[in-house]
């Protein structure tokens, strides 16, 4: 009788084992298959044949998630969703696009009369962007990251009227990197996805490398 | 009229260039030549955590493994469990803020086996399998003293009470339940409930929806009174673990030689896993025992059918927190009242220039994946509920107290109890 229980518990535990095995063998099989990468359509701002390194796109990569410009709607979802208070996703600004105009259309609201630093004319709820005198008729905008909460105001409003400079992205060093993202749940506009993680960021006008260790 | 056509070309040229432009941001305004001798900053971009660290989870999670395991089986010891439950709680929970973890790592095989171009990390992979080929061989020890949701369960454990085993065992249905959803939803792209839902992340984070805070701290209350409530009444992946246990090779034992029934553990064990001694009362003679086997044998495949039945009937409602059917609806009925502005998913469906049909086509495949997932989902609940019954009509006989190799976590807490040395 024990016997018999043993040798039925030894029968399926070696079952089991073989469907792990099995499960394991074709994950990695699909992870290493080289000549295909395996990141399919999350690699967004893929220009194939200059920028990608397909084997290390192609094994076990860590990703990150990021969400794509192109695709945002401004919707301000991102401010509400994130499981971090304030949000991962910032304005983000890339100033080799920014025209510097002193009439920003990403830091003072559509209707104000005077162009001043004043509170009530500018568009972030939290003055999270700093205007800086550079030189007539030029102004440096530069967002001071931990004010922000990720509302797109601004983004909305430099895409409309301006150059389309500030953009919002999940800023790395405080996203934690969640299993599946809370925002990307919600996103109306599908403008998140997975990304390698040597690859990080998809900004629009700039080459996009990561600082070294942020 | 050459002069003519050469403006109609310049202005050709210059619609072209600012169409293709018109995808995101036109350069409205030319970037700037400063005299001054500004310097323009650089974007910030900070880079995420290095993915050599991944490696170090996994070194962690394997030598974690490797001593949780020695210290049950070989040196029995509830202190050593104790200490190092808390190391993974401060590792796995608070260190790495709960992601990733072996719960959640079931959606991420499930979609990694269903979606080709989804690229599963390696992480994920080793979080899945290690537990379980640890637990095939030696029981739930990960249970004991890796797992970062037991141990922070098992340090409010303070008045354990007993539930019968009524309650346990239809309570213990539910993760079987949870677990069919999780692989549903994971598998047709549609959504990780586990993460989605997950009691503790909020308090490893600090931050949390309202909720989930709320969620957490019942669990955490009722968790003073029953014994790891999540871990047994929740937990997905205990299902898996709960299984492999069973056939574990090797599994901790109450009393290190003989059990002498003198009943001191009895009362030991936090979460009644210990399995106590069926009375013989009168053996059942072979005719009803047959009975039963046949009534068992045609119910399970009734269940199962009946379960399939349903299961594909509510496929609608399965499928309708699926992001794709919900924009499907949306542009199928649009809202009557036109006095509110448009859904942002409308207003992004519109922006993207996508055709209808094929927003059509992707909802009504994804409603096909869940009528075929309808199906199954429910006929593996009503496989639950038949073994639920089963188990309930066949009593097995033992005649020492042993820990249950399903339900024991390994806590290696009866081991004190026992006189035996």
């Amino acid at each position: 009788m024990q016997n018999r229980r043993d040798f039925l518990n030894m029968l399926c535990r070696g079952t089991l084992l073989t469907g792990l095995a099995a499960t394991t063998g074709v994950l990695v099989f699909r992870s290493v298959k080289d000549g295909h990468c395996t990141l399919g359509s999350s690699c967004n701002n893929c220009k194939k044949s200059d920028s990608c390194n397909l084997p290390e796109a192609a094994l076990f990569r860590q990703t990150v998630w990021q969400l794509d410009p192109t695709k945002c709607i401004q919707c301000g979802r991102c401010a509400e969703n994130c499981v971090m208070t304030p949000s991962a996703v910032k304005a983000t600004h890339v100033y080799a696009m920014c025209g510097y105009c002193d009439l920003c259309g990403g830091y003072l609201k559509p209707d104000t009369k005077t162009i001043s630093t004043a509170a009530e004319n500018q568009l972030c709820p939290t003055s999270a962007i700093k205007r800086k005198f550079v030189e007539d008729p030029f102004y440096q905008y530069t967002i001071d990251e931990p004010l922000c909460i990720g509302c797109a105001k601004c983004v909305k409003g430099c895409g409309a009227f301006g150059n389309g400079s500030l953009q919002l992205q999940v800023r790395h060093d405080r996203c934690v990197n969640c299993n599946e993202c809370a925002i990307a749940r919600n996103c109306p506009a599908d403008a998140f996805s997975r990304v390698p993680a040597n690859k990080p960021y998809l900004l629009q006008g700039i080459e996009t490398k990561p600082d070294e260790k942020g | 009229m050459v002069m003519k056509r050469f403006l109609a070309l310049v202005f050709l040229v210059f619609l072209f260039s600012v169409q293709s432009l018109s995808v995101f941001g036109i350069q409205r305004f030319p970037k700037p030549e400063f005299e001054s001798g500004y310097i323009q900053p650089e974007t910030l971009m900070p880079a995420p955590r290095a993915e050599m660290l991944a490696l170090l989870d996994i070194a962690v999670l394997i030598l974690s493994l490797s001593v949780v395991t020695w210290l049950v089986l070989k040196k029995r010891s509830r202190k050593g469990v104790f200490w190092m439950s808390l190391f993974s709680l401060a590792y796995f929970g608070f260190y790495r803020e709960g992601c990733i973890c072996s719960i959640g790592s079931i959606q991420n095989v499930t979609l990694a086996l269903f979606d080709t171009s989804y690229v599963i990390p390696l992480t994920a992979i080793v979080f899945f399998i290690a537990p379980l080929v640890y637990t095939l061989f030696f029981g739930r020890t990960f249970c004991a003293g890796v797992c970062p949701f037991g141990a922070l369960q098992d340090l409010v454990a303070f008045s354990p009470q007993k539930l019968g085993s009524r309650i346990n065992a239809v309570l213990g249905v539910i993760p079987y339940i949870y677990l069919g959803l999780a692989v549903l939803y994971a598998a047709t792209g549609t959504d990780f409930i586990i993460c989605r839902y997950d009691p503790f992340v909020g308090i490893w984070r600090f931050n949390a929806s309202f909720g989930m805070f709320v969620f957490g701290g019942l669990l955490l209350v009722t968790g003073i009174f029953i014994a790891r409530p999540y871990c047994r009444f929740l937990c997905p992946y205990g299902v898996l673990l709960n299984w492999s246990s069973r056939f574990s090779r090797k599994h901790i034992t109450i009393t290190p030689a003989g059990c002498i029934q003198c009943r001191l553990c009895e009362n030991s064990c936090p979460y009644d896993a210990i399995d106590i001694p069926a009375t013989s009362k009168n053996p059942e003679d072979k005719r009803t025992m047959g009975r039963k086997l046949i009534f068992i044998t045609v119910l399970i495949p009734l269940l199962i059918f009946a379960g399939g039945w349903t299961g594909s009937k509510l496929h609608e409602p399965l499928a309708g927190v699926n992001a794709k059917v919900r924009l499907a609806k949306q542009i199928l009925n649009p809202p009557k009242d036109t006095g509110k502005p448009e859904t942002f998913e409308i207003q992004a469906f519109k922006s993207s220039g996508k055709p209808q049909k094929q927003v059509f086509d992707e909802a009504s495949l994804v409603l096909k994946k869940f009528y075929l997932g309808g199906w199954i989902l429910g006929g593996f609940i009503g496989l639950v509920f038949g073994g639920l019954i089963a188990g309930r009509i066949i009593t097995r006989h033992h005649a020492d107290y042993v820990p249950n190799k399903g339900n024991c976590f390994s806590c290696v807490r009866c081991v004190d109890y026992c006189p035996v040395k």
